[in-house]
């Protein structure tokens, strides 16, 4: 009888972990359909243009606008059929991904590689099928730069020097331009295109202005939890920090609250100077409550780009290797309320 | 001499000389910096909150210090060793905020459903987590590691399903309570005292100690005495997995959301190194539950004053490797049987002299 009951909890347990890959596998599956669905229909309409898209995930509200702006352009109104593959965060996902968009012939195959490197082997199956590869978001590394077409990317260079030029400017206005300015800085995970460009890009600008000082960069591994942690040792470390620069919005979320419960404070009325990065909808809220200020924006709206580059392939125009999509930046000194009305996440 | 000597014989010693040693490192490095050289040591008041870098390691350390407990029980029963407690963390941040968020919600300001609920709901969830390995261990003999592997790989799965593969927030000042401050104290050294301070308790003033301890170390000689090996197996995994819904519900509250990809990432590895480090055999048996306390607490003295020294946290781990080797290599028994010959080497030597 004991026995019994144990053997019945038990085998809730595993119906309970079960329920979880069955969950998963059922959305390969819709996938898969999906794109049994598609091949019929493109030999009904010849005039489509098949494009495979392998997503790394949905794991911010960032991540779902840039889905939203791609699902929007690609649209059969606008000439396209897109298959669409959600990796969950799995580089392995996405390879198998990419391999069925090889086998089902799509005419194109667009990747959003959750990291840089080991895409050689199936990029070039691709190209052995004759199937042009446009990566989009980050780049990759390859010893052949020719198994991708082209690259939309965000150029998180750029918005690093932006950051520093955005620093410049305001030092200027606060008549601070010439007094030392301690800078920390909260790096991103070590490796990520966003944080080698962004470091970058603003370190660039930084050695242009003799008084900046930047006195520790530490890793925050773009975590709010980690962010957090590695203000508090900056905080205990120095006292007198004027500029704080975030590589994105979730480690400043943890840097703001570390500085609030240090009793220091920041934003435009605080004694420290707040720069961030990605500008999501809860970070310009924050700015709105005053608690950063200025946020460089990263892109996700590359659906436009992405569609007009596959019509340019299509009409045999010649595209660059490197295409950049616009990014903007948030001030305090911005309608903040009106310009969030309008954006997209 | 001899007063040195049963110093040096005393249990705790290595674990507490491993913390002092950590500490020194500290002071060595203000010295060199120029600050004051007892400033790891210097706690102040700022802003009505207690302030420092001792209380940083103790404030930090919460959660490493209640997965200690669980695991240190687990490794003595069982011999082996629970890989799934980070993962059952995660899982509870999942279950919690998607409770009090409700399904489907990514940023909210009020509560779906009572505090009381999430947490309460978290905590039963990881608490069946528990008994699920326990169950695999203690009545199907499935080796730890392995049985512990299903839930190490499936319990984040499974909290990334509940929250929509998002992170999920819930921006309300009375969840973020237990990751804060209750006056001028972190809540979570709080927690951990108070979670410490019960298994200190149900150890001294049970026999449960010395049952899990027999268990440990010879299972069918404890049965056929007249335990229930298995049964008790099975409590020291659901203590287990209790341990970790309340890391999880420190670690969650700090960040008030579920970043279900990051909460408890590699924390079974500090675990366990904690239990080594606090002197305790992998191999079951004997405990010592200070010990593993010290060791956790050591373990995040070690970070803290790596990320003081200024290294990234791309390269700490390697730092972190070496202080453990040496922590672990003074411990060894062979080690310690060679430094014996040794100076008994010497002392021959000086006495033909």
């Amino acid at each position: 009888m004991k026995r019994g009951v144990l053997l019945g909890i038990l085998m809730a347990g595993v119906a309970f972990v079960c329920s979880g890959c069955q969950s998963s596998g059922s959305w390969q599956g819709e996938t898969s359909y999906t794109s049994s669905v598609t091949q019929t229909e493109t030999e009904i309409d010849e005039n489509l243009i098949v494009v495979g898209v392998s997503q790394v995930g949905a794991e911010s509200d960032w991540r779902i606008a840039q889905t939203n702006s791609i699902k929007e352009e690609l649209t059969t109104e606008n000439g396209f059929y897109m298959i669409f593959d959600n990796a969950q965060q799995k580089q392995e996902n996405q390879i198998k991904a990419v391999r069925n968009f090889i086998l089902q012939e799509v005419d194109y195959i667009v990747l959003d590689p959750i990291v840089v490197s080991g895409w050689d082997n199936v990029l070039q199956n691709a190209k052995d099928a004759g199937i042009p590869v446009i990566v989009i978001d980050r780049n990759v590394e390859l010893e052949d730069d020719s198994l991708y077409v082209t690259s939309i990317l965000t150029d998180s260079e750029a918005e690093g020097r932006n950051a520093g030029y955005w620093l410049a400017d305001y030092l200027e206005e606060q008549g601070r331009d010439e007094e030392d300015i301690n800078i920390v800085m909260l790096l991103g995970t070590e490796g990520a295109s966003a944080q080698i460009g962004r470091t970058k890009g603003f370190a660039e600008v930084a050695a242009d202005h003799e008084n900046w000082k930047i006195l520790e960069r530490l890793g925050g591994d773009f975590t709010q939890a980690k962010g957090r942690e590695s203000m508090e040792t900056l905080l205990e470390k120095y006292d007198d920090i004027d500029v704080v620069i975030s590589e994105n919005d979730n480690m400043t979320f943890g840097a703001v609250d570390a500085i609030q419960a240090a009793g220091r404070s920041c934003g435009p009325d605080g004694d420290m100077i707040m720069i961030s990065f990605d500008a999501v909808r809860a970070a310009l809220e924050a700015m709105m409550a005053g608690e950063i200020n200025a946020d460089f924006e990263c892109n996700p709206l590359q659906g436009p780009l992405l569609a007009e580059t596959i019509r340019r392939l299509e009409n045999g125009e010649e595209v660059e290797k490197i295409q950049y999509v616009d990014e903007t930046y948030f001030d305090t000194t911005m309608d903040l309320e009106t310009l969030m009305k309008d954006r997209a996440y | 001499m001899s007063s040195l000597k049963k110093l040096t014989q005393k249990r705790l010693f290595l674990p507490i000389f491993s913390m002092i040693l950590v500490m020194l490192i500290n002071v060595i490095y203000d010295i060199a910096c120029g600050n004051m050289p007892l400033q790891f040591f210097v706690i102040t008041i700022k802003n009505g909150v207690l302030y420092g870098r001792l209380i940083d390691v103790l404030n930090r350390g919460s959660e490493i210090a209640i997965l200690a407990i669980g695991m240190t029980l687990v490794v003595s029963s069982s011999a082996g060793t629970d890989i799934s407690v980070g993962s059952v963390m995660s899982l509870y941040a999942g279950v919690c905020c998607m409770i009090l968020a409700g399904y489907g919600n990514v940023n909210v300001s009020s509560y779906a459903h009572p505090l009381l609920v999430g947490i309460l709901g978290g905590l039963a969830v990881t608490t069946i987590c528990g008994l699920f390995n326990g169950l695999l261990v203690a009545y199907l003999n499935i080796q730890p590691m392995v049985a512990t592997l299903i839930l190490w790989s499936a319990g984040r799965a499974i909290g990334l399903l509940l929250c929509n593969s998002q992170i999920v927030y819930v921006r309300v000042p009375s969840f973020q309570k237990i990751g804060a401050y209750t006056g001028i104290i972190p809540t979570p050294i709080i927690v951990a005292a108070i979670c410490i301070a019960i298994a200190a308790c149900v150890l001294k003033f049970t026999a449960l100690g010395t049952y899990i301890q027999s268990v440990g170390i010879n299972k069918k000689a404890s049965r056929i005495a007249g335990f229930n090996s298995a049964k008790i197996i099975l409590l020291t995994y659901i203590i287990c997995g209790l341990c970790s819904g309340l890391a999880g519900m420190v670690a969650t509250s700090r960040i008030y959301s579920a970043d279900t990809n990051n909460i408890g990432l590699n924390m079974e590895m500090d675990a366990i190194l904690s239990v080594a480090l606090g002197g305790n055999s992998l191999g079951g048996g004997k405990f010592n539950l200070a010990g593993s306390i010290i060791g956790a607490y050591t373990i995040q003295a070690i970070t803290t004053t790596l990320y003081a020294l200024g290294v990234s946290s791309a390269q700490a781990p390697v730092f972190k490797a070496i202080v453990v080797i040496l922590i672990v290599v003074i411990q060894a028994e062979p080690f310690k049987v060679y430094m014996k010959k040794l100076t008994a080497k010497r002392a021959q030597a000086k006495e033909a002299a």
